[in-house]
C-alpha cells in the first residue's frame, strides 16, 4: 500500500495532518459525473460543513469516506488509511471509530431506544450489563432523552429520533462523526437543540465533525469551515463569513438563492421547440 | 431482559413440540411401532414364491398380528425363498404342524404371512421350520389359469355345440 | 442512450437466479460470524416458527380431515377402506406435509421476512448496520435463514401429526372405521426412513429455498414502499414455484 500523500491540496490552504485527505477523487454514477478530480482536506477537531445544491453528491462523498462506495479513481485517506484499498475487516475496524448520523436516523425499529443506543456496544464489546447501562444512560442524558430509554422509536417525534440516533453515533466515542442532513424536517426548537449538541459534542469530546447540509443560516452558526461542492468540483472553500460574502458566481447564487446562475434551473433537455413539434411547423 | 427470556422459552417449547411431533410420527405411525414387541423367537419357512412380501410385514393368526417378517433370502441350492418369522414370545403355543401361507390383505393390500394352527400337541420352538407352506397367490397366474381353462372349455363347447354356448366368456377379449 | 439494452425477461430471469445463488453463498459465508448472534437466531426461530404454529396446526387438521373424507370415499369404491390410515399418512409424509407447510410458510413467514428486511433497507437500517461495522448478512439475513431451515421441518412434522389426527377423527370417530385397522395398516406400510425422514429432508430443502427467496427479495428490494410491495408478492410467487419444482426433482431422486 502506498503512503499517504503529503503535498497540499491544490487551491486549498495546506492543512497539517488532516483526518481526511482526498486526492483526485473521480466518480461517475449512471453516466453522470459526480466528482471530477476532487482534492479535499478535513482538519481534526473542527466542524467542517459540506454544502452544495441538491444532487451534487454530498452524500456520495460521505459514502466514499466511509467506504460504502468505491470511487472510479482517486484516494481517500482517513486517519492514515486509504479507504479505497481496505479489505472488509479493516474497513469495519475503521468504521467502528466513525459515528454516522443518517438523514432519516435509521434507528432499528425492532428495539427500544435503550437497545438502539446499546446496539454498537453489544455488537462489538463484551461489556458487563452494568457498564452498558451506565454508558447508554450517560449518552442519553447528553441528548436529554434519558427518560425515554424504554420507549420504542415510533413513539418519538422526529427531533427526538434524531437525538437518539446522535446518542447511538457517539456511544463508542468515535474520532469522527458524520452528520448527513441533520436539520431536514426539524422545527426551530429541535433544530437549535441539534445545533447546540453538535457544537457541544465537538468541543467537549474533541471529535472531528463533518456536517452535510444546505441550510446556510444553521450551518454558519457552528461550522468552522465550509466546502461548497458544485458541478463535480470544490466550487468554494473558506470560513462561513468568507463564503457568505459571495465573491464567486457559485457562492453568490447558492447563498442568495437565485434561480439562475452556474446551477441551471432547467434540467438538460433537447431543444424545447423541437420537442413540442414546432420546429418543422415554422418552415 | 425478561422479554428475551420469554422468547427463548417460547422458542424452546416450539422446538420441543416439533421434535415431539417427529418422534410421534416416526415411532407410532410407522413400522418402527411394530418393533416394540419385546422378546420374540424365530421360525423359518420356505416358499416357492413370496410375491411382494416385504421385511417387517405382519405375521398373523386368525387375522391378529403375532409378529413380523424378519428376513427374506433366496436359498442358493434349492432356489426357494427362506423367510424368517419373528414371533412374539407371548404367542409361544403354536402347534408344530401349523401351516404358513402368504396372503394379500384385500384385493390391492399388502401381503402378510398367515399361520393356520394345526393340531399337534408339540409346540414350535426357536429356530424351528414350518414345513407346511403355501406360496403367494399371484394374480397374473390366477388370471392365466382362468384364461387357459376357459379357452379349453370354450373349445370343447364349440366342438360339442358349434359355438352355441353363450354362458362362457370369450377366451380373448 | 445507446447503452440502454432492450429488456429481456429471459436474461433478467437468469440474472435473478444467478444473483440469488451468489446471495446463498454470501449467506453461507456469513453463517460462522452469525453464530455470535445466537440470540437473534433464537428470536427468529420464534418469529418464523412458533408464530406460524397456529396456521400450520389449523391447516394440518383440516387437510387431514379432508383427506380422510375424500380417500374414504374413493377407497370404499374398491372396498379398501382399511387402507385409509396408510394412504393418508403416506400422502401426508411424502407430499402434502412438506409442500403445504412450505406454501403456508411462504405466505406467513416468507412475506414478513421480505417486508421486514425490505423496510430495513428502505429506512437505511441495513446501511446503518454496515456503518456500525455490523455485517447485515450475519446479523439480519443469516439468522432468518437458519431459523427457516430449522423451523420448516418442525412445522411440517406438526402439520403431519395434526393431519393424522384429523384423518383419524373423520375415519374412525365419524365414519366408523375400526381403530385397530386404521393404525395397524398404517404401521405395517409406512417406513421411517423412506417416508418420514425423506419428508423431513424435503422440508429442510424447502425451508432453505423459501427463506433464501424471502431474504433475497427483501435484501435487494427497491427502497420504496412500492418496491417492498412488489418484493413481497414476488416472495410468495417465486417460493411457491420453487417449492413445487424442487418437490418434483426431490421426489424423482428420493423415491
Amino acid at each position: 500500500m502506498s503512503t499517504e500523500p503529503q503535498a497540499p491540496a491544490a487551491g486549498n490552504a495546506p492543512t497539517p495532518n488532516p483526518l481526511i485527505r482526498i486526492r483526485g477523487l473521480s466518480t461517475v454514477l449512471n453516466g453522470k459525473t459526480i466528482f471530477d478530480k476532487v482534492d479535499l482536506d478535513i482538519p481534526r477537531g473542527k466542524i467542517t460543513a459540506i454544502m452544495g445544491p441538491s444532487g451534487t453528491g454530498k452524500t456520495t462523498l460521505m459514502r466514499h469516506i466511509t467506504g460504502q462506495l468505491a470511487p472510479d479513481a482517486g484516494e481517500v485517506w482517513v486517519d492514515g488509511q486509504n479507504v479505497v484499498k481496505l479489505d472488509r475487516a479493516k474497513l469495519f475496524a475503521l468504521r467502528e471509530k466513525i459515528g454516522y448520523l443518517f438523514q432519516n436516523s435509521a434507528l432499528l425499529t425492532d428495539y427500544s431506544v435503550f437497545e438502539n443506543v446499546a446496539f454498537p456496544l453489544r455488537q462489538h464489546l463484551d461489556l458487563p450489563e452494568v457498564l452498558v447501562r451506565n454508558l447508554v444512560l450517560t449518552k442519553l442524558q447528553a441528548v436529554g432523552l434519558r427518560g425515554a430509554a424504554e420507549l420504542t422509536p415510533h413513539e418519538l417525534s422526529g427531533g427526538m429520533i434524531r437525538r437518539v440516533a446522535l446518542a447511538r453515533a457517539i456511544v463508542r466515542d468515535p474520532m469522527l462523526i458524520i452528520y448527513d442532513e441533520p436539520f431536514v424536517g426539524l422545527d426551530p426548537i429541535a433544530l437549535n437543540q441539534i445545533l447546540k449538541l453538535i457544537r457541544v459534542l465537538n468541543d467537549t469530546l474533541g471529535i472531528t465533525s463533518i456536517l452535510v447540509a444546505h441550510e446556510l443560516a444553521a450551518v454558519r452558526l457552528i461550522a468552522d469551515s465550509i466546502f461548497l461542492i458544485a458541478g463535480g468540483k470544490i466550487a468554494a472553500h473558506g470560513t462561513p463569513d468568507e463564503l457568505a460574502r459571495g465573491e464567486t458566481p457559485w457562492t453568490k447564487q447558492f447563498f442568495t438563492g437565485a434561480a439562475d446562475g452556474p446551477v441551471p434551473f432547467q434540467y438538460p433537455a433537447p431543444d424545447y421547440a423541437t420537442q413540442l413539434g414546432l420546429a418543422g411547423a415554422g418552415a | 431482559m425478561a422479554q428475551r427470556q420469554s422468547f427463548q422459552i417460547g422458542t424452546g417449547l416450539f422446538i420441543l413440540l416439533g421434535f415431539a411431533a417427529l418422534a410421534y410420527l416416526a415411532t407410532q405411525t410407522t413400522s418402527v411401532a411394530n418393533f416394540s414387541q419385546g422378546d420374540s423367537y424365530d421360525l423359518k419357512a420356505r416358499f416357492t414364491n413370496v410375491g411382494q412380501l416385504k421385511l417387517r410385514a405382519p405375521v398373523k393368526i386368525a387375522g391378529v398380528r403375532i409378529g413380523s417378517v424378519a428376513n427374506v433370502v433366496l436359498e442358493p441350492d434349492k432356489l426357494d425363498a427362506l423367510v424368517t418369522l419373528s414371533i412374539d414370545k407371548r404367542f409361544s403355543k403354536i402347534p408344530d404342524d401349523s401351516a404358513a401361507a402368504v396372503f394379500t390383505s384385500g384385493l390391492l393390500g399388502d401381503q402378510y404371512v398367515a399361520i393356520q394352527p394345526g393340531g399337534s400337541p408339540d409346540m414350535f420352538k426357536n429356530g424351528d421350520e414350518v414345513i407346511l407352506t403355501q406360496s403367494s397367490m399371484q394374480l397374473e397366474e390366477l388370471i392365466g389359469k382362468y384364461l387357459v381353462g376357459s379357452g379349453d372349455a370354450a373349445k370343447n363347447a364349440g366342438d360339442k355345440a358349434a359355438g352355441a354356448d353363450k354362458d362362457k366368456p370369450p377366451a380373448k377379449p | 442512450m445507446s447503452t440502454v439494452r432492450k429488456p429481456s425477461y429471459l436474461v433478467d430471469g437468469i440474472a435473478q437466479v444467478g444473483a440469488c445463488g451468489l446471495f446463498l453463498l454470501q449467506i453461507l459465508a456469513a453463517i460462522p460470524s452469525s453464530l455470535r448472534h445466537i440470540k437473534e437466531t433464537i428470536r427468529q426461530v420464534w418469529f418464523v416458527g412458533a408464530m406460524s404454529l397456529t396456521i400450520i396446526m389449523t391447516c394440518g387438521l383440516f387437510v387431514g380431515m379432508v383427506l380422510g373424507l375424500q380417500l374414504y370415499y374413493v377407497l370404499s369404491i374398491f372396498g379398501g377402506t382399511a387402507a385409509l390410515g396408510t394412504v393418508v399418512s403416506l400422502s401426508l409424509y411424502r407430499e402434502l406435509g412438506p409442500v403445504v407447510t412450505a406454501l403456508l410458510f411462504a405466505g406467513r413467514a416468507g412475506t414478513s421476512i421480505t417486508a421486514e428486511i425490505g423496510l430495513m433497507r428502505a429506512t437505511d437500517q441495513i446501511s446503518a448496520m454496515e456503518m456500525m461495522a455490523v455485517d447485515p448478512l450475519a446479523y439480519v439475513v443469516a439468522p432468518r435463514f437458519i431459523a427457516g431451515v430449522i423451523a420448516m421441518p418442525l412445522l411440517a412434522c406438526v402439520f403431519n401429526a395434526l393431519g393424522i389426527f384429523g384423518a383419524h377423527l373423520v375415519g374412525v370417530s365419524w365414519l366408523g372405521l375400526d381403530n385397530g385397522t386404521f393404525w395397524s395398516n398404517m404401521t405395517s406400510s409406512v417406513d421411517v426412513w423412506k417416508d418420514v425422514i425423506n419428508g423431513v429432508w424435503k422440508s429442510v430443502a424447502f425451508g432453505a429455498v423459501c427463506t433464501l427467496i424471502a431474504t433475497f427479495q427483501g435484501y435487494t428490494t427497491a427502497p420504496t414502499s412500492e418496491g417492498v410491495a412488489y418484493a413481497t408478492t414476488r416472495t410468495v410467487v417465486f417460493s411457491s414455484i420453487a417449492t413445487l419444482a424442487l418437490d418434483f426433482v426431490m421426489t424423482a431422486f428420493l423415491m
